[in-house]
């Protein structure tokens, strides 16, 4: 759906064949229930697809294959959705990005080698509100981390700690002594969350990732990137949910008559399908401009903006489009027989996760206000 | 002045670009950024004479376009045109951003007008209408709509009669755009009442200063007058402005419909910017009422110009999306109506938005508060939106019939038209 270049093409083949056969309906159900949905040798095979290097610069370890690495993720991040597959593509991806780009020479000799060869997971930690303070050997990190993706089949989180100088993000290894794990149940049964706490985590100075004080800035950037994966998900679950209710509105009958050849049915799978085509040109457009690091303020060159927008408007458009397609399926389609609700769940976790769309909103209408009457 | 009328056609699009680019500095005037649009934000205030010299400034815009060398720049040259691609259009659009147009005449006189005329006219025709539209000296509108129905174009009752080498019209048509200060108007009227609907109908081009075409206008919602309700008593039309075959009407009226719901954007018959910064209800023009009501920074205004602009940004994402998959195959012409539907509804969003944003202050105002004015009046006029160019509910239909190949609804009107239910008139 979003492959444009040959390259783009051959990737999106050979990663839905990956997910087709690894993650068929019935083994994310069968998923849903299990006691652990992370299983390293599939990671590492995915990681040799090239799920793991593409929002790393080629002199990091990393490289992408045409020129806008989350352009090219966004192929993933589509077929997660169509799938609702599991696997921690987001966290891993994003903390990716950050070592590969503000990382020391040392941390991407390590950690990132590890995760970009398949070898470790990764969290961003977001939700976090931790202290730190300096020690004669390091640092000491204190607080609370909610929200962290796949914790307990990660080898270290990404967190933003307050310090003397401002915000600062340090990488913690979930290994590291002080460090506990809440499990979290939630909507989405196959994409799994923790709340980490860190009591006195003892790290050496070099934990730090970027320079000291940069942490608001590039929780940023972080998240516009997350955004784009998230509207790529978004983008693939609607498409499929979409097309499983044309197919049912085809086949159903009632009053002797196809559900389809009703005005009201037909009128709604018209939305439907607008809203399916509108978070497909969003989620493209904003991985081409976030990926690129194209422009600023609201205008319509700026990846912020059009980041934020999607999420907005397809966190708030997605999920509802998703019930209305349950309601025209009838029972059955509040029934876990019925594979809508994988995308359903997979949605809205996928519209709230980084914030509510009304925050989304928010932050573009910031973006807006800051920019001035000459915007 | 610097002419680039003698560009070849092959010029790449960048050398275009940068030549628009210098010579829009050099002779194009500044955009007005607090100038509304014609229909839905503006205030009963305006006057006839205030509409007329703007519309004398778009036709003084229009030349000026056509003498640079950039009017028509996917029309042929011997037409007046540039003989370019719609990516010298595109490109070309965004050299304009900030600068004065004529964006007022674009719809109807290039789309559908000259866009149909291109298509179905005669060499002749061609010669003789196109290049006065272009030189700004020539305005369409388009007469579809009758009093009986617009959504059901196909159903028209206006009729002409074929006296000889001419045709008598007698009927009525609505809503006709600017009609009183166009010039030449497209109508499509019924020929033949004894078959089936589509296959009786012949669409004319005349003039609309001619004997027994009586124009009067319509006050809208927001106290606007450009909407046009016109009376044909045996009006005459040459043959020669009959614009495709006799009863073959309808093959026309499928493409004019098809460029008419590209005024959403895709066009590459429209000079125009796209995107207007001051566009009503957009995001910068709610953040400029919130600053004068002093509400710029609480959280719920924050999150209601947030959502008015994620609207603007998603519907253009939409829209170039949709035209970029028509223009590869990747989809059918019908998925224009995509487009047409969600800047529909989407304006109509913002138009709520920006009156919860100004709560009572939005439906009262002193005189002369353009800003608060445009809340409210945008806000009563806000349908015109899903109805003008096809309503949302006829996108749909064309979305769930064309695009997704849904069973077409039931029909009672197959027979020969003189017998088809009509409504009391
Ligand atoms: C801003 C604006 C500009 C316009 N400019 C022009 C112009 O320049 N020239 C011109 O000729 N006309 C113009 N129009 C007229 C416009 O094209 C018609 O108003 C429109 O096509 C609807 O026709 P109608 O008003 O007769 O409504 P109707 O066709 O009577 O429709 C009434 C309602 O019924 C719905 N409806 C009708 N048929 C169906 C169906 N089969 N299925 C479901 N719902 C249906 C419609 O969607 C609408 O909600 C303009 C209108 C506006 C608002």
């Amino acid at each position: 759906m979003f492959a444009q270049s040959e390259d783009q093409q051959v990737f999106e083949s050979t990663s839905a064949r990956f997910v087709e056969s690894q993650y068929p309906a019935e083994r994310v159900r069968a998923l849903a229930r299990a006691e652990a949905v992370f299983e390293a040798p599939l990671w590492r095979e995915a990681a040799a697809l090239g799920w793991t290097t593409l929002l790393v610069p080629e002199s990091a370890g990393g490289g992408s294959l045409s020129g806008n690495g989350l352009a090219d993720l966004l192929i993933v991040a589509s077929l997660f959705g169509r799938h609702a597959a599991p696997g921690p593509l987001f966290g891993t991806n994003l903390v990716a990005r950050a070592l590969g780009t503000w990382g020391s020479a040392d941390q991407q000799a390590g950690p990132l080698a590890e995760i970009l060869a398949g070898d470790a997971v990764a969290a961003w930690g977001h939700r976090s509100a931790c202290t730190a303070t300096r020690s004669s050997t390091g640092v000491v990190v204190s607080g609370r981390v909610r929200s962290v993706e796949s914790a307990a089949d990660a080898r270290y989180v990404l967190v933003s700690v307050d310090e003397p100088e401002g915000r600062s993000h340090v990488l913690v290894p979930l290994a590291a002594p002080g460090v506990a794990l809440t499990p979290l149940k939630g909507v989405d049964q196959t994409r799994r969350f923790w709340d980490v706490t860190l009591d006195g985590v003892t790290l050496p100075g070099a934990a730090w990732v970027g320079a000291m004080g940069a942490a608001a800035e590039h929780d940023d950037e972080l998240l516009d990137v997350a955004s784009v994966l998230a509207l790529g998900e978004m983008a693939g679950a609607l498409h499929r949910a979409f097309a499983m209710t044309l197919d049912w509105v085809a086949n159903r009958y009632s009053f002797g008559r196809p559900l389809n050849s009703y005005q009201e049915i037909k009128h709604r799978m018209a939305d439907l399908r607008t809203q399916v085509e509108a978070a497909e040109a969003v989620a493209a457009r904003a991985a081409s401009l976030v990926g690129s690091g194209s422009g600023s303020g609201s205008g319509s060159g700026s990846g912020r903006a059009l980041a934020s927008a999607g999420m907005a408007h397809v966190g708030r458009h997605g999920p509802e489009a998703i019930q209305d397609c349950i309601q025209l399926h009838g029972g059955i389609g509040v029934t876990n027989d019925c594979d809508l609700h994988l995308f359903l769940r997979r949605t809205v976790l996928d519209a709230n996760l980084y914030g509510s769309p009304a925050e989304f909103a928010r932050r573009l209408g910031r973006l807006v206000v800051a920019q001035g009457v000459a915007g | 002045m610097s002419s680039t009328a003698d560009v070849p056609a092959d010029v790449p699009v960048e050398e275009f670009a940068a030549r628009a680019r210098a010579w829009l500095a050099e002779n194009m005037p500044p955009a007005d950024p607090t100038a509304g649009h014609f229909f839905f934000t503006d205030t009963s205030s305006r006057s006839d004479d205030h509409d007329l010299v703007r519309i004398d400034t778009c036709r003084r815009l229009q030349r000026l376009l056509h003498d640079g060398g950039f009017a028509g720049i996917c029309v042929a040259p011997e037409y007046g045109g540039q003989g370019l691609t719609p990516a010298h259009q595109a490109a070309f659009n965004r050299e304009l951003r900030g600068f004065d147009h004529p964006i007022e005449i674009q719809a109807s006189t290039f789309i559908p007008c000259m866009a149909v005329l291109l298509e179905f006219g005669t060499e002749e025709q061609k010669l003789r209408h196109i290049p006065p539209m272009l030189k700004g000296e020539a305005i369409w509108a388009q007469l579809l709509s009758e009093p009986s129905g617009g959504s059901d174009a196909a159903g028209a009752l206006t009729t002409a009669t074929r006296d000889g080498d001419q045709w008598i019209l007698n009927g009525s048509k609505i809503w006709t755009t600017g009609a009183w200060y166009s010039d030449w108007a497209m109508c499509l009227a019924r020929t033949n009442w004894e078959v089936e609907k589509h296959r009786g109908l012949t669409v004319f081009a005349l003039p609309l200063r001619t004997p027994g075409l009586e124009i009067h206008r319509i006050e809208l919602l927001n106290g606007s007058v450009e909407f046009c309700q016109e009376f044909l008593t045996d009006v005459v039309v040459d043959d020669r402005d009959r614009i495709g075959d006799v009863d073959g009407g309808w093959t026309v009226m499928t493409r004019w419909l098809h460029h008419e719901r590209t005024i959403s954007g895709g066009s590459p018959y429209v000079t125009s910017t796209g995107r207007s910064h001051n566009a009503p209800n957009d995001g910068p023009r709610l953040a400029a009422v919130a600053r004068e009501l002093g509400t710029v920074d609480d959280p719920r205004a924050l999150e209601i110009i947030g959502e008015a602009r994620a609207l603007t940004l998603v519907s253009d994402a939409l829209v170039s999306s949709v035209t970029r998959k028509m223009q590869t195959g990747e989809l059918p012409f019908h998925a224009a109506a995509m487009s047409r539907l969600f800047s529909g509804t989407s304006q109509v969003r913002k138009a709520a938005l920006a009156l919860e944003l100004t709560g009572a202050d939005g439906v009262m105002w002193e005189p002369g508060d353009d800003q608060r004015a445009g809340v409210g009046q945008s806000w009563l006029v806000r349908q015109a939106a899903c109805i003008g160019g096809g309503t949302t509910e006829m996108a749909r239909n064309v979305i769930a019939e064309r695009l997704l190949g849904m069973p077409r609804e039931a029909r009672r009107d197959d027979g020969a038209f003189r017998d088809v239910p009509k409504g009391p008139r």
